[in-house]
């Protein structure tokens, strides 16, 4: 009888709950502007973002003045270590209880896509820089909120494709990561390479957490490719140039990396990773205002910046100047003045952010120097091409977002 | 009406409230880990089996109830119904390999299999690998009730948990439970005594499974997403380091256990590198000086004053 | 050309090659872990980290000392095995008396305690080490360029592993562990310091793991994370082999290196679970690994 009357009172207060929950209701305060940076403090990906990040941020609301109609402006950050649980919790958190207007970096295309929702969900601006998922300004895009601001796979195939063929290599074999990421550069650098008049002789495709690439790069050679495509990132393709130097198969062939950044060459050093065609969407050696910028940055940092680094100041900077251009920090305004201005600064000339979140801009071609052409510390590349914003990024007409999507 | 039940009820009366104080999400994070805590604690705690692989229920419930959910529509409750019921198959496979072998070799068993579904995970289309399935719907309870809201989801996964709870209680109070726990302090006197010993561990290990996959299937559905973070080994590290803190074989230990590790991770977000030295510290620490965890220290402490 | 299985010979040889090169790593590898759980009844969860540390440490001394390789190869695995040695006279030895868990649970704390320590330091990324310069080329075998670093870690894991197998199973010092492990008190009995001995063969084993990280730290990036993926592939080889066999731990790494290795060419894809699968089977069939004992 009392274990009845027991399981009677506990679903009563359960459906009580519900009830009350229902009927609440949340209100938010604007008062100040906040800027959250979600990166990855400590993982694998530390050093695409990290620090770094967080100080880029920094660096653009000292630039911007540090105030916004009179209100010092805030900066917070926060380590996801990878795990999109966490950053959604801390992300909701930010927008929730905190005031956090605006969330920039959020690397790690997992935490990207679900930081993007969220932001679809709470209407925050939540910009989007160190993930590569072509997702996001596609199937789960969310232009009113999402401005995606770094590469993403689809231009990395585009620029390393076309500008690789144009500079002569025009038969490809791959070296893929066996999954949905790496599987899609493949696809995507693949098209744009017989689009352009390359052959793909083949790929060999290689679990998430190999190691050795070795027995990979021996079947790559076999093939007599003359370029060899490695659809991977981060360590994967780290080792896989290390054992490409090894096995001698850099001396016949030469080695396209399709994610790779600054900080990565520099992980493998000049010696192994000589001659390896780069693609990124900005370099600190390029004019005198980057070179301004990286020497700022290194004062802090102790490094030069990466691609990475430089799209979040940029980003940060840009959606200062909306704000003040909207007079307002909502969202709604603040989504259009970003549109409307175009982004000159040390990042990109001429950058613009198109209307399904997708920020475009120019993307540079370019092959690592031998240590003998290197004159200095972190003087790696050398420019091979160039390739317009419009040529290297996914044509509006071809996007797949629900809101934009051509019938 | 003794202390325990006194206990239980206060414990009820903090739960029906903490979602006007505290933070509905961070609080789900916690009940789910600590379902999947409790699950993996009738395993080591009450069976005396170590299962290194545990995140592989939890995290494949994960991607199967949310596939159900967003690909196929189907209704909360039916997808997480369905997540638990394919970890429960898939624990009657793993179970049935693993008992074989006993003691550490279980364990490395469990542990190579669960990084074969890991594997699996990564390659599967249906799990989009990194970048996870995103914005799983909570879709309306019973096709009545919204679950959109966070706080009425919150009321949902809390009567998931005590549901679970109340199931683990009644397991561990029951005749069969008292056979798991006379496995766990002498198998070889359970065997002479004629039990099926090797059924009886399984039907265990199934069990933990399907919990684990109930609390796996809900956490998708609460924070909405479900990724390769759920099924990899270091998850399963996890969940050993919330119970052994919480206390093994105690039924509260593992809910402990589960909400300190939970909240240190949100909370210690900006220590970096810093939180895996702690947690492996903790571990440390547990295993050479605090080896029944705080509720069983508790417990300890409470037992020998009351026999003073 | 002739092929085999549609694989032409070349392709094929090379992949065998490589699989071996692959296998040396592995029967070392899981020689300390058989070794260390042989005498000492502990799963050593740490072993991938202090085969991180071993690589990382000879990675600072060439940066901070400018000490080369080939002092590392000496000094890198005695730094781990004081390690271990501290390890387990303040750790390990309170936890013999206890379940055989308990010692897997603080040997996985203090890989994550090395391994976040590092990565704290040191970021994820990694840094670059160079094999020594007479080591630089590749033998041309014909079917292959077999780089002349890999074949001096082949013949160099061959060397260590035999040579353990002598000491342990052969010589009187073997006999003093493997008896002393068996029967403690006993020994002790003799006149023979059996906490010595035990310190000393933990230290060994993972020694023998710092030595894996110096001979890998040319070939892979030298980074914080590079022992937690090898370890779990480790751990199955051991399972495989039978845990208490020197023997058969070194057997089963060479074997799987080169199972890997053809699994690489002809179904690339499952070149990872393809230990795990072979784990599966070995457990329904032999359920003591491959030349193990039951304990």
């Amino acid at each position: 009888m009392k274990r009845k009357l027991m399981a009677v009172v506990v679903s009563a207060a359960l459906a009580a709950g519900m009830s009350v929950a229902q009927a609440q209701e949340g209100k938010l305060s604007d008062d100040v502007v906040k800027i959250g940076v979600l990166t990855d403090m400590s993982g694998v990906y530390a050093d695409y973002g990290g620090p770094g990040a967080v100080a880029a941020a920094k660096m653009a609301v000292a630039d911007f003045g540090g105030k916004m109609f009179g209100k010092e402006i805030q900066v917070v950050s926060a380590d996801h270590q990878n795990k999109p649980d966490i950053a959604k919790n801390v992300t909701l958190q930010w927008f929730d209880r905190d005031k956090v207007d605006m969330t920039v970096e959020n690397l790690n295309s997992g935490v990207a896509l679900a930081v993007s929702a969220l932001g679809k969900e709470k209407n925050k601006i939540t910009i989007i820089n160190g993930a590569a998922s072509a997702r996001l300004t596609n199937e789960d895009c969310a232009p009113a909120t999402s401005i995606h601001y770094l590469m993403d796979t689809i231009a990395l195939g585009n620029v390393v494709g076309k500008a690789i063929v144009k500079d002569g290599g025009d038969s490809w074999f791959f070296l893929t990561a066996d999954y949905a990421f790496g599987h899609s550069l493949e696809k995507d650098t693949g098209d744009v390479v017989k689009a352009a008049g390359g052959k793909v002789l083949g790929a060999v495709r290689h679990p998430l957490t190999t190691e050795d690439f070795s027995s990979f790069l021996l079947q790559a050679q076999s093939s007599g490719a003359k370029i060899i495509g490695l659809a991977n990132a981060g360590a994967n393709t780290v080792n896989s140039i290390k054992s490409a130097a090894e096995f001698g198969i850099t001396k016949k062939q030469s080695l396209a990396a399709l994610l790779m950044l600054i900080t990565d060459v520099d992980a493998v050093g000049l010696k192994t990773a000589q001659g390896l065609y780069v693609t990124e969407g900005w370099y600190w050696d390029m004019n005198a205002e980057t070179r301004a910028w990286a020497t700022k940055y290194e004062a802090v940092m102790k490094k030069k910046p990466n691609s990475n680094h430089a799209s979040v100041y940029s980003a940060t900077l840009h959606y200062l100047n909306a704000v003040k251009a909207a007079g307002t920090d909502d969202t709604a305004a603040v989504m259009k003045k970003m549109r409307e201005m175009p982004i000159n600064d040390m990042f990109a000339k001429g950058g613009k952010v198109r209307e399904d979140g997708r920020m475009v801009h120019d993307m540079y071609l370019f092959q690592v120097k031998s240590p003998a052409e290197s004159k200095a510390p972190w003087d790696y590349y050398k420019l091979k091409g160039t390739v317009k914003g419009d040529d290297a990024f996914q044509s509006l007409a071809n996007s797949r977002c629900p809101a934009f999507k051509k019938v | 009406m003794n202390k325990t039940t006194i206990l239980y009820l206060v414990l009820f009366i903090a739960a029906l409230a903490a979602p006007f104080i505290g933070y509905p999400i961070f609080l789900m994070t916690c009940l789910c880990f600590a379902l999947f805590a409790c699950a993996f604690n009738l395993l080591i705690g009450f069976t005396g089996l170590l299962s290194f692989g545990h995140a592989m229920f939890f995290g494949f419930a994960a991607y199967v109830c949310a596939h159900a959910a967003k690909v196929w529509g189907w209704t909360p409750e039916l997808a997480i119904l369905f997540g638990t019921g394919c970890t429960a198959v898939i624990g009657f496979f793993v179970g049935w390999l693993a008992v074989r072998r006993q003691g550490i070799y279980f364990a490395m068993v469990t542990l190579a299999l669960s990084q074969m579904v890991f594997f699996f995970c990564v390659q599967a289309p249906f799990t989009y690998a990194e970048d996870g399935i995103q914005s799983i719907p909570r879709g309306k309870f019973l096709g009545l009730l919204d679950l959109a809201n966070d706080t009425v989801m919150y009321f949902f996964v809390l009567a998931i948990f005590i549901a679970g709870f109340w199931l683990i209680h009644r397991i561990i109070h029951s005749p069969f439970g008292q056979v798991l726990k006379s496995i766990r302090e002498n198998e070889p006197r359970a065997l002479s005594l004629g039990y099926d010993v090797d059924r009886y561990k399984l039907m265990a290990f199934v069990l933990s499974a399907a919990l684990a996959g109930l609390a796996g299937a809900t956490k998708s559905l609460a924070l909405g997403i479900a990724t390769l973070t759920d099924v990899g080994w270091q998850m399963s590290g996890e969940v050993v380091l919330m119970t052994l803190l919480g206390g093994m074989g105690t039924i509260l230990g593992p809910v402990v256990g589960a909400s300190a590790i939970i909240t240190m991770q949100n909370y210690l977000s900006g220590l970096g590198s810093w939180v895996t030295v702690i947690m492996g510290a903790t571990f440390v620490v547990c295993v050479l000086l605090f080896r029944r965890g705080i509720v069983g220290e508790i417990e300890h402490r409470l037992g020998k004053s009351a026999s003073k | 050309m002739t092929e085999i299985f549609g694989v032409p010979i070349q392709a094929f040889m090379g992949q065998l090659t490589i699989g071996l090169v692959n296998g040396a790593f592995y029967a070392m590898l899981s020689l300390g872990l058989a070794v260390i759980f042989g005498m000492l009844n502990i799963v050593n969860f740490a072993h991938g980290a202090l085969y991180m540390v071993g690589a990382m440490v000879s990675w600072m001394l060439l940066k901070y000392a400018g000490i080369n390789y080939w002092f590392a190869l000496i000094l890198a695995p005695i730094v781990v095995g004081l390690l271990g040695a501290i390890i387990e006279r303040t750790m390990l030895r309170w936890l013999y008396q206890l379940d055989h868990l308990y010692g897997l649970l603080l040997t996985f704390g203090l890989a994550l305690i090395i391994e976040g320590l590092f990565r704290e330091a040191y970021g994820s990324s990694g840094a670059p080490y160079d094999a020594p310069d007479i080591f630089r080329g590749v033998f041309d075998l014909g079917f292959m360029f077999l780089p002349k670093y890999r074949a001096w870690v082949v013949l160099a894991s061959a060397v260590v592993c035999l040579a353990t197998w002598f000491v342990i199973e052969k010589t009187r010092l073997g006999a003093y562990l493997r008896a002393g492990t068996e029967n403690p008190k006993l020994v002790q009995a003799f006149g023979i310091n059996v906490p010595l001995l035990v310190t000393l063969t933990y230290a060994f084993g993972v020694g023998l793991a710092g030595l894996a990280g110096v001979l890998a730290a040319p070939i892979y990036q030298v980074s914080a994370l590079m022992g937690s993926n090898i370890i779990i592939v480790v751990f199955a080889v051991v399972v495989i082999g039978g845990m208490g066999s020197i023997m058969g731990s070194i057997l089963t790494g060479l074997a799987l290196g080169i199972i890997e290795g053809l699994t690489k060419v002809f179904y690339p894809e499952a070149s990872s679970t393809v230990v795990f699968i072979i784990m599966a089977i070995v457990l329904l069939i032999r359920p003591a690994g491959l030349f193990g004992r039951e304990k």
